[in-house]
């Protein structure tokens, strides 16, 4: 008989609906707390499901590879968790499949930063190709500020050794965020700032918004090319149509989730994860 | 049912229910402070870790 684990560091709200998603449908269920367990003293045999949640990125990529090592399936895939992770590999993937996108530069110095500067134009926005919820994203206006925080980030260690530079959309105060669960759209919020971050983890708030066949069709296509079972896909309106900003591989989902959709996203991820096992 | 645990930098006290799960986060109400618990029998309280550069989605 297959077992059903989710595997978790830090108890965000996520985590605790899809423990009692996983609990009120009576499946064979266990909540495994990784923080001071190690490999290979961790559950999961071939055949098994596994929700990969720890909150480090590092972390749970590290636990997938070592769960599919055991035939475990995980969700997502340690393939689809290390392309996601990277803005960079996202990219590329989403430019090879002809996915409209901002326009992007990457560097690898703070000198070929400013050469890309000068293609993509100011504003423009730099991003640590890993990382989430905002951090230390920066909207640059002038050769000056590029300059500055260029060699700050020379000084930040080798993650910040590649300048991922995306040309700055100007939005209409919001984002929208889809959550796509087996290739279908769950939910479509916009996520409403005065700000230019729109995080709803940096202070955002969501609202509901229609799912046209328009964006439809572009969701499939980021499904196709970046795989996956549940996936984030973050879009910017223009008035020449979307761009996929990047691609969430283990979505937090509590704004999108419930009341203000009508969609149980924790159950839905609870049953098709389920229905991935060897029963 | 709860249990009452002291936080680890003011000693205001935290209550801890019955159903509390390890990783589960707390705010003390007395200084603020973002604790996680790190085990149950009998319930522990450490100061929770600063954000990581990788964490998120
Ligand atoms: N090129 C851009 N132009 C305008 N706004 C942008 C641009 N890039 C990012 N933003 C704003 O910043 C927010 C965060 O950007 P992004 O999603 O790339 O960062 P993140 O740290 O990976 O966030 P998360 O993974 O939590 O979604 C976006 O939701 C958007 O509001």
């Amino acid at each position: 008989m297959a077992h059903f684990y989710i595997f978790y560091t830090r108890l965000r709200t996520e985590e605790k609906l899809l423990f009692q998603a996983a609990e009120g449908k009576g499946l064979p269920f266990s909540a495994v707390n990784v923080t001071d367990a190690f490999w290979p003293d961790l559950p999961g045999e071939k055949g098994d499901v596994a929700l990969c949640r720890c909150v480090s990125q590092t972390q749970n990529s590290a636990l997938a590879i070592l769960l599919e090592s055991r035939g475990v399936v995980t969700v997502n895939s340690s393939d689809v968790m290390a392309l996601c992770a990277d803005k960079v590999t996202t990219a590329a993937k989403l430019t090879s499949a002809g996915i409209p996108q901002p326009e992007y530069a990457v560097a690898f110095s703070p000198e070929g930063a400013l050469e890309a500067a000068k293609r993509l134009g100011y504003p423009l926005v730099l991003k640590p190709p890993t990382g989430s919820w905002g951090r230390l994203l920066a909207k640059v206006n002038d050769t000056d500020a590029l300059e500055a925080i260029a060699e700050h980030k020379a000084h930040m260690g080798a993650a910040h050794s590649v300048f991922f530079m995306q040309q700055f959309i100007e939005k209409q105060g919001f984002d929208l965020r889809a959550t796509l669960l087996g290739g279908k759209a769950l939910t479509v919020i916009k996520r409403c700032s005065a700000h230019w971050i729109t995080n709803t983890a940096r202070g955002a708030y969501p609202e509901r918004y229609p799912l046209s066949p328009e964006l439809e069709k572009l969701l499939g296509q980021v499904q196709n090319a970046i795989g996956g079972a549940v996936l984030a896909v973050d879009l910017f309106e223009t008035p020449d149509g979307w761009l996929v900003n990047e691609v969430n591989g283990q979505p937090e989902f509590r704004s999108s989730d419930g009341e203000l959709t009508g969609v149980d996203i924790a159950g839905s991820l609870v049953e098709y994860t389920w229905s991935l096992a060897k029963q | 049912m709860s249990t009452k645990v002291q936080c680890v930098i003011c000693e205001g006290d935290i209550l801890i229910s019955d159903g509390a799960m390890e990783g589960e986060l707390f705010l003390c109400p007395d200084c603020g402070t973002e604790l996680e618990l790190i085990s149950l029998n009998p319930p522990v309280l450490a100061e929770a870790p600063e954000v990581q550069e990788d964490w998120g989605e």
